[in-house]
């Protein structure tokens, strides 16, 4: 599976370049390598962050990746999106001495762009148990879950309903971090250690529930959140309206989306989806880009970094304002908004943006109707799945869960480290011959 | 009368005064103590010249003799934390330039430079020798001789450089010589590749020499190249052992300055070398006795500007102490230079950390546990270090490990005792086991 080269995601920059081998080891000097870190206490995979910056300072950027990848098997997408501002970076104790911060994504960057582009295996299959999971769902979860059953000895299938692999790190991430591309040159350098791929393949439709269970010893489910929540107003329907997370794929992936024909934008929600989609369309060159969040700059969910990244881009904020309607003579032309006070009800006058694009930030759905089709109940809150926070294992003994499914919706580094306990807990269970816990 | 009249009625320090570098070095008089060291820098006219231009004091010329034929390549250097060129290595020899136009350079240097030191550091083998180079080298107007008793490489397989250096009786004999057949001062330059130092300089002594400098550079194998395995700097796939020099072998000249400054049987002036890169490193070896700096590898790396940073740090510190002559001051430190023996063994400091400064990265802590004695614990809570005062044993690790400037300071403890040193105590008879080292 091969992305069209002239995707329109290819027009952004990258705004975090890999730094020169000078670079590098310049930076990677600075590392104070501290006693018990406090960055990687602050990492959810703990990658000895002093060890690998101490490794590409001594001129050593293999092992520097080797301890990353020990680590965290999606080091190489996490160095890109990570939101090292308030992981990782953020703890750097260089913050409490008025000096910047190490650059440990890009110093991470560094050390797995050499491993990764070169081609270079670091890790071998485990020697064979005859055991197979089914990992569904081609995301982060399942990839870093599948990685490290193959590494324990098993035999990993993962279950991808669309036509390429890596789920939102191919299609969701934020191009200026990191491009489809690049999303897929890991997955490809992560399966040669023998992970197997079924793309296209929904399971539950195209392939039965049961039948996953019957030729598989244990299901790991990694399958994200469910589409774009709709606003439930009028006018939702004209095109030019779209889900933020559809029209980022369509950036990422395609052609669709033409910013030369937008003049003015606006983004609808307040969390890091919206502030992406935003920054996206107005790096692609539409002029007047504005999100619309129904609260004050002081709640908005999206990391402060990032909103600051878009107000240095141009874009441009309504606070304390709903959308009431889209109107438009065959797509959309304008946004009919209302002001809210803080228990978002109307106030002051209703008026308009004019928009010619629209993309509703407002949360994704929940996959209530695929854990539903699961043979034997698996726990969940609202489609949040209830997990060990041990094992990863699921209400139901067959199953494992990870990433968004169960976290509810956190970070590429997140989905990794559940992905690696899950893959550890059906490890542990199939050492136990399948037993009880 | 207090110190401080004392002094002044002296023409001790008084801030204000106008500030005057010029020195005297057995009998070599110049307008600063900085000279450049015989070496590549030195090598021919045009350079010493630019040099004096730029602010030099003095140049000792590249050391003359049969010309010889040099390698590729022929440096090596250690980088350090980023750094490069911490340490340096070499394996050039002496002029590779016909004697009779270093002659005439030397006289045109001189005929233009009247102020300036031009000394000629001389390396032959036989009395003969020496003999008709001091004769046709003191018709160019030199202002004196450096014996190059010191290089450690490829003159002393021929009997010249640290071979005389390491054999007292030979150094004495061949000063001799040159006294016999020089009407100025003549320098010995000292090879550190040796047991005790002051032995070759007492030997310099008893032949006449007007003075001595040191150190030439430390006999070395800088690093071995992982892929070729040929040791560095390479030459067609091979290498040799070096001369050592840069800014890692201050420490081990500056000792070996302070061991003649202490002497009390020797009484020649000394023109300090090795690692001199600031006019920090140059005011150590002046507080420790030397009436005249020589640099080589600071120009190399930097090129001759580096002169002015030195010689306006060492105005600008004379100006604030109120120094008016380099002389008020030479060998100001050298009364504070104690054997261990006659340290105080009842002087008490302890380790405080500044909780307000401190920046959490706990490699006080490390240094401590690991590295000395177990005197820093880890409260719970907090990254801030704490120093059990009892347990501290005052031996400033932490201090020196800690990033944060002015954040670890060593603090006084009056515990009352008076002071004692380990020869007070051989004296008492009450030495125990606890002074041996």
């Amino acid at each position: 599976m091969t992305l069209a080269s002239d995707r329109v995601e290819t027009r952004l920059p990258d705004l975090k370049p890999a730094l020169t081998e000078a670079q590098a080891r310049a930076e990677a000097a600075r590392c104070l390598f501290c006693h018990d870190a406090p960055c990687v206490a602050a990492c959810p995979t703990a990658i000895d962050i002093p060890l690998f910056i101490r490794q590409i300072h001594s001129a050593n950027p293999v092992g520097a990746a080797r301890t990353i990848f020990e680590a965290n098997s999606l080091g190489h997408s996490c160095a890109r999106v990570c939101p090292v501002e308030v992981l990782c970076v953020g703890d750097c104790v260089y913050n409490h001495k008025g000096e910047p911060p190490i650059m440990i994504g890009r110093l991470q960057r560094y050390a797995t762009d050499h491993v990764v582009h070169a081609g270079l295996q670091l890790f071998e299959p485990g020697s064979s148990s005859g055991r197979a999971i089914a990992c569904v769902g081609g995301g982060p979860a399942s990839l870093a879950c599948a990685h490290e059953l193959v590494r324990l000895g098993h035999r990993a299938v993962v279950f991808e309903k669309s036509a390429w692999p890596g789920g939102l790190n191919t299609d969701g991430v934020a191009p200026y971090k990191m491009q489809a591309e690049e999303s897929m040159a890991e997955v490809a350098w992560l399966s040669e250690i023998g992970i197997e791929w079924r793309l296209g393949v929904e399971v539950g439709r195209d392939v039965p529930w049961l039948e996953l269970e019957r030729e598989f010893d244990a299901v790991f489910l990694g399958v994200g959140l469910g589409g774009d929540a709709p606003l439930g107003i009028p006018g939702e329907e004209l095109p030019g309206v779209w889900g933020a997370t559809r029209l980022i794929e369509a950036i990422k992936t395609g052609r669709e989306v033409d910013p030369a024909s937008v003049y003015a934008a606006v983004v609808i929600g307040g969390g890091n989806t919206a502030v992406d989609a935003a920054r996206e369309l107005r790096l692609l060159g539409v002029p007047d880009v504005r999100l619309v969040y129904r609260r004050g700059p002081e709640s908005m969910p999206a990391y402060e970094h990032e909103r600051e990244h878009a107000i240095a881009e141009g874009v441009g904020f309504t606070w304390r304002a709903v959308p009431v309607a889209f109107e438009g003579d065959g797509r959309v032309q304008s946004v009919r908004l209302t002001t809210v006070d803080r228990g978002f009800q109307p106030v002051g006058v209703p008026f308009s943006l004019a928009a010619d694009l629209v993309a509703i930030a407002a949360g994704q759905g929940r996959l209530v109707d695929l854990l539903a089709a699961i043979p034997g109940a698996i726990d969940h809150e609202g489609g949040r799945v209830r997990v060990d926070p041990r094992t990863g294992r699921t209400s139901n003994p067959r199953y494992w869960a990870g990433g968004d499914l169960a976290n509810g919706g956190a970070e590429v580094v997140n989905a990794a480290a559940e992905g690696k306990r899950a893959a550890r807990g059906i490890h542990a269970w199939l050492a136990r011959n399948g037993g009880p816990e | 009368m207090s110190v401080t009249n004392g002094n002044r009625r002296n023409g001790g320090p008084r801030p204000g005064r106008p500030v005057d570098l010029s020195v005297e070095c057995g009998g070599i008089r110049s307008p600063n103590p900085f000279w450049l060291a015989s070496g590549p820098p030195t090598n021919t006219a045009g350079q010493v010249m630019r040099a004096f231009d730029m602010g030099w004091g003095g140049a000792v010329w590249k050391t003359l003799g049969d010309p010889i034929t040099n390698t590729a390549s022929r440096y090596g250097a250690i980088d350090y934390q980023g750094r490069n060129v911490a340490g340096f290595n070499n394996i050039e020899l002496i002029t590779d330039r016909p004697l009779d136009v270093n002659l005439r350079e030397i006289a045109e240097v001189k005929r233009r430079y009247p102020g300036h030191a031009v000394v000629a550091s001389l390396m032959v083998g036989s009395r003969d020798e020496w003999q008709d180079i001091i004769r046709r080298t003191e018709d160019t107007g030199c202002d004196g001789f450096e014996l190059n008793f010191g290089c450690p490489h490829g003159m002393c397989e021929r009997g010249m450089g640290s071979a005389v250096g390491q054999e007292p009786r030979v150094l004495e004999e061949i000063t001799g010589w040159a006294m016999e057949f020089s009407s100025i001062p003549v320098l010995v330059k000292l090879t550190p590749n040796i047991t005790d130092i002051l032995d070759p300089a007492m030997a310099a002594q008893r032949g006449g020499a007007s003075g001595v400098s040191l150190i030439n550079t430390i006999k070395s194998v800088i690093r071995i190249d992982h892929d070729t395995f040929s040791p560095i700097p390479s030459v067609a796939g091979q290498g040799t052992s070096g001369g050592y020099c840069g800014p890692a072998v201050k420490p081990i000249a500056l000792h070996m300055v302070t061991r003649l400054g202490k002497a009390p049987e020797f009484r020649l002036p000394v023109s300090a070398i090795g690692g001199i890169h600031t006019w920090e490193d140059a005011l150590d070896f002046v507080l420790m006795g030397a009436s005249s700096l020589q640099v080589c590898t600071a120009a190399m790396h930097y090129g001759f500007r580096i002169v002015e940073e030195m010689a306006r740090g060492l105005e600008e510190w004379m100006r604030e102490k109120g120094y008016a002559r380099i002389e008020e001051f030479r060998g100001r430190a050298l009364p504070n230079y104690e054997e261990w023996g006659d340290l105080d063994l009842n002087y008490r400091i302890v380790a405080e950390i500044d909780p307000a400064t401190c920046i959490g990265c706990q490699l006080c802590y490390a240094a401590c546990e690991d590295g000395a004695h177990q005197c820093i614990a880890l409260p719970a809570g907090t990254r801030v270090p704490r120093v059990k005062p009892d347990e501290c044993v005052g031996c400033n690790l932490c201090q020196l490990v800690c990033p944060v400037e002015g954040c670890i300071t060593m603090v006084e403890v009056d515990n009352g005792l008076p002071r004692e040193s380990w020869n007070d105590r051989v004296a008492k008879g009450t030495a125990g086991a606890g002074g041996r080292h």
